[in-house]
């Protein structure tokens, strides 16, 4: 046994060629021009302590080296081959200038997610889950809606922004609108899938205890249909996001990240728009996760909310 | 007979019930106009004018559904498609943009999953990343891809297929990896016994075992490329269902926007439809059909 474990240790020296081509590439590269030679060394080394972290369990260890090399490598780049501010900023400027502009990026955040998205996401789906307990008792409705629904979901209905706009005017009841039409279809589609989740034997269940109809939503179909009900409002989240800024684009008052976002690119101020989008991607997440941690308290009973060994 | 009564018609009758919603609802947005016209004028309309007069608007708030039918028609059928006032030309100009961009957004995200699914370090890297950034607006950088590679030389079709390209690219690596990791251990062990390679149980094993999550991604990815395609025709005004929409809404043609809405629709449920059809041919193929 021990001698085999030494040959499998010592297994590396006939391929010894393969652990050293990476370094012969950075070398070559460095030949042509040492700023490639430089980058690649670097994203050498970094995708070496990664190979050597993953061993092990350390997955957000390595996924924030990751993300920590991709940064750096981003930063070298525009430095080393000194791109213009206009085409790519570096990092650094990208941070420093979200430092600067904090009251701005705030005021923003404000208009766009919270006044914007963060309503229009509670009335769409508020709507959405209304209209599926609706039409819950109505085999017509449902065979009829549903197939629609699915349509509607897949329409680009971002287009509907401009005529939206149009209607409720420049300030965020526009963008509010936009959410409520976007999250609408997915959210009842979830919704429908949801309430027909409890099975037959659960149902009859109930019935042998005499509940009534809103008894057994309230107490069982409404419980069985939270993982789906989660689920579409957590895709609902970015698509409100996304409504939110999309519809700033067609006009809105001189705030907000979608308005920031369209008119720092015309002037060509690239690091307002990354500190924007950096926002963006931060509250994208944000919300996400609270909505994700809402659904963690409230399944606690799925299979999918059980810890990982 | 059936099958008619139970699928069809409830269908047919959500949608009717759809038309006459939008029917009052016009009648309702425009009357306003309507009345100020009148007051203008210094007549009092009966009702049955005024509701005469919302239907026929030049330029209504909203427009009644048979006003956007002919205007379709007429874009579509009427015109030349070489002409730029054509619907199809617009149309294929946000296709074209669409199915480049969904080519390369599919080839890179099954590429990507391929290096998940086969290197441990990349799986723990790169995987994180990708989910995460399904959260993220991606769309909000489409003006700024657009105009910063404008800036340097590169317009019209390429920048519109990278942002279809981004946005179809996540739905199918995320797939593609829970897809070619789907085959239970049983399976994997049994071609560990065949002894076969690596690549062997790519090809008879994982690849067919990760369709049906490939053709699922695939139809997220194809809708969300034509909206990135018409997302990204809004900054320049170069042609297309985007820019359709934007010149529309700029000049107040809203039975344009309408139009151009109905096209893109159904360029979606097209393109949808097409990979659902691919869907279910290569899944009987491979004996999976449900």
């Amino acid at each position: 046994m021990s001698s085999l474990e030494e040959n499998v240790g010592r297994d590396w020296q006939p391929t010894q060629w393969r652990n050293w081509a990476p370094v012969l590439v950075a070398l070559a590269l460095g030949a042509i021009d040492w700023r490639f030679g430089l980058l690649f060394a670097v994203w050498l080394a970094s995708w070496w302590t990664n190979a050597v972290l993953a061993r092990g369990e350390r997955r957000i260890l390595v996924a924030a080296v990751f993300g920590i090399t991709m940064l750096v490598l981003w930063e070298m780049a525009v430095r080393l081959f000194a791109v213009p501010l206009v085409i790519l900023p570096a990092p650094s400027v990208i941070g420093a200038r979200i430092a600067i502009s904090l009251p701005i990026l705030w005021g923003d955040f404000v208009q766009t997610a919270i006044k914007g998205a963060l309503s229009g996401y509670i009335m769409g789906c508020g709507a959405a889950v209304i209209t599926a307990v609706l039409i819950d008792r109505s085999k017509f409705l449902q065979s009829g809606l549903l197939p629609v629904a699915n349509f509607a979901a897949a329409l680009p209905i971002v287009g509907t922004a401009p005529i939206l706009v149009m209607w409720f005017g420049f300030d965020w009841q526009s963008k509010a609108a936009v959410v409520v039409v976007m999250v609408f279809f997915p959210m009842l589609i979830n919704t429908m899938a949801g309430l027909r989740a409890s099975e037959a034997m659960q149902r009859d269940l109930m019935r042998t205890y005499g509940a009534s109809y809103w008894q057994t939503l309230a107490k069982l179909r409404f419980p069985a249909a939270m993982p789906f009900i989660f689920n579409g409002l957590k895709i609902c989240t970015t698509l409100a996001l996304i409504g939110a800024i999309v519809a700033e684009f067609f006009g809105s008052p001189t705030q907000g990240m979608g308005f920031r976002i369209s008119t720092a690119v015309g002037q060509l101020a690239l690091d307002t728009v990354w500190a924007e989008i950096t926002i963006a991607a931060l509250a994208g997440s944000a919300f996400y996760g609270a909505v994700a941690l809402i659904e963690r308290g409230v399944t606690f009973w799925h299979p999918s909310q059980r810890r990982q060994r | 007979m059936n099958w008619i009564r139970t699928h069809v018609w409830p269908i047919v009758a959500v949608l009717l019930a759809l038309i006459v919603v939008w029917y009052v609802a016009a009648a309702w947005m425009n009357s306003q106009w309507t009345l100020d016209q009148a007051a203008r004028a210094q007549t009092t309309p009966s009702f049955g004018e005024i509701v005469a007069d919302t239907m026929a608007q030049e330029r209504p708030k909203l427009p009644a559904p048979h006003q956007v039918a002919y205007s379709f028609y007429d874009l579509v059928f009427d015109k030349k498609i070489t002409s730029r006032r054509s619907l199809v030309y617009h149309a294929w100009i946000t296709l074209s943009a669409t199915l480049l961009g969904f080519a390369i957004g599919t080839g890179l995200g099954i590429a990507l999953a391929l290096g998940i699914v086969h290197n441990r370090a990349m799986d723990q890297s790169v995987m994180p990343w990708a989910i995460a950034s399904q959260t993220i607006p991606i769309l909000a950088i489409a003006p700024m891809i657009i105009v910063v590679l404008n800036s340097i030389g590169i317009s019209g079709l390429i920048p519109k297929a990278i942002i279809s390209a981004y946005l179809s690219f996540f739905p199918v690596v995320v797939g593609m990896v829970a897809g070619l990791r789907s085959p239970d251990s049983m399976q994997m062990d049994l071609l560990k016994t065949y002894n076969a390679s690596p690549v062997q149980v790519l090809f008879k094993l994982r690849l067919p075992a990760s369709m049906p999550f490939l053709f699922a991604s695939l139809k997220v990815g194809i809708a969300a490329a034509l909206v990135g395609a018409v997302v990204g025709e809004l900054p320049v005004q170069q042609g297309g269902l985007g820019a359709r929409l934007l010149g529309g809404s700029y000049y107040g043609q809203t039975i344009q926007m309408w139009a151009a809405l109905f096209m893109a629709a159904i360029l979606a449920a097209i393109l949808v439809f097409t990979v659902a059809r691919i869907e279910s041919g290569v899944l009987k193929r491979l004996g999976m059909a449900r």
